[in-house]
């Protein structure tokens, strides 16, 4: 009998395993909601930033700006983007596989790789691996723009000094609940995006110089890229969760299915021996 | 001229905040205000803190502004934001506790803290909404 016993304790502890994932699906999907929300929210800041940089930078002479200014990539600086929890499936782990193999192709051709990491996940997988950070940052799911600054701000002072010739960004693009996609973009030097055959720029006034403002702009403009790959990455979290614990859940759903079958069974088994053991009896007797 | 209208939009890192159509714009530059009037000379310029006006027919409405750039072309001014609020969208309390806060702190630490400029911004933008909500 202790068998059935065993059973009926399988199947409760998949069904309250089940109430936590469904749980969790829950309110990741009404997260999912908030970040994509402000991921389209975001999006008329960051698409203007970029054509105003844009239309700035065709008439400023290159080299003006250290920001624009290509050098020969010998020191790399990786930011890795994760989120601090995990239970959301594959997320975090394609992330970091494809910061593993940036680093490691980079680091191959004699090239020097600096980290950086937002997110609880990515810091404890290369702390564990001995990395050093250049900027550690936790990704509370909350982004405000002033700590895209912040970091923005560390990123750009260690370019200027000459410390990183250029500077990628691994992080997870939020396409739709379902897809998320990695990408390695470059951050540093910035490339502005360039005006179409059919456009031409716009002669502007300027106040104050277009040198002024250009210094403004472009730190404003990483900080913006930053800001928006956080939120991207958030949403995609959220998302992934989502799928995750969705999944989850079906699978308790099937798993309580099967236990309960395998129940019934050892159930039955052992009410016909029980049976069998009344009637030998009784066959006994006679 | 095809239209006499100028269609502003305002938008700051975290929303757009604004996508009117108005017939004249003044806004707070950092090198002093200035007006747009439609057909206004394509025109790149720093905002600072202040207040950004828009007029629609001979309705004035006062945005609380901190911080960016205002793009003017001929029938369009984009101004993009670290802050933005709409008169009637600030919430006077939380203003008011904001400034009180900075207050309290710049009375506590001395005016070569380098915490000094940072309460003095806040308590800049704090006045600001305070008195763009008053209009």
């Amino acid at each position: 009998m202790a068998n059935l016993k065993d059973i009926r304790k399988r199947i409760n502890s998949v069904k309250s395993t089940q109430q936590i994932t469904k749980a969790m699906q829950m309110v990741a999907a009404s997260k999912l909601k908030k970040a994509q929300d402000s991921v389209v929210q975001a999006r008329p800041y960051a698409s203007k930033m970029s054509d105003v940089l844009a239309s700035l930078a065709v008439r400023v002479k290159p080299g003006k700006h250290p920001l624009l200014e290509r050098r020969e990539e010998k020191k790399v600086e990786l930011l890795v983007i994760t989120s601090d929890r995990g239970l959301c499936g594959g997320y975090n782990g394609n992330v970091i596989k494809a910061a593993d193999s940036f680093l490691k192709t980079r680091g191959a051709g004699g090239e020097t790789a600096l980290l950086s990491v937002i997110g609880r996940k990515a810091r404890d997988y290369y702390r564990r691996r001995n990395w050093e950070f250049q900027t550690e940052e936790l990704n509370p799911g909350t982004t405000s723009f002033a700590q895209a600054e912040v970091v923005a701000q560390a990123i750009i002072d260690r370019y200027v000094a000459g410390e990183t010739d250029a500077v990628y960004v691994a992080y997870t693009d939020f396409q739709s609940a379902m897809t998320q996609t990695v990408q390695i973009k470059r951050l540093l030097p910035v490339e502005p995006k360039a005006l179409a055959e059919d456009e031409f720029p716009v002669e502007y006034l300027y106040e104050p110089s277009e040198e002024a403002l250009l210094t403004d702009i472009i730190p404003r403009y990483v900080a913006t890229q930053i800001f928006r790959m956080l939120l991207e990455s958030i949403a995609s979290e959220h998302g992934s969760r989502m799928t995750a614990m969705d999944s989850a859940t079906k699978n308790a759903n099937e798993m309580t299915d099967k236990l309960t079958l395998l129940y019934n069974r050892a159930r039955q088994a052992a009410i016909t021996t029980e049976l069998m053991e009344i009637v030998s009896g009784a066959e006994a007797l006679n | 001229m095809e239209s006499d209208k100028i269609r502003l939009k305002i938008a700051s890192p975290y929303r757009e905040v604004l996508d009117v159509e108005v017939d004249e714009v003044v806004a707070p530059g950092e090198g002093g205000q200035f007006g747009v009037l439609p057909g206004h000379t394509p025109f790149l310029a720093t905002i600072g803190v202040g207040q950004l006006a828009y007029r629609q027919g001979n309705q004035l409405k006062y945005v609380a502004v901190a911080h960016g750039y205002a793009e003017v072309e001929y029938h369009q001014v984009i101004v993009l934001l670290d802050a933005a609020e709409l008169s009637d969208e600030i919430d006077v309390d939380r203003a008011e506790r904001a400034r009180q806060r900075a207050e309290g702190r710049l009375a506590e630490i001395s005016p070569e803290d380098k915490d000094y400029v940072v309460e003095l911004a806040a308590l800049d933008r704090a006045m600001n909404r305070i008195s763009v909500a008053k209009i």
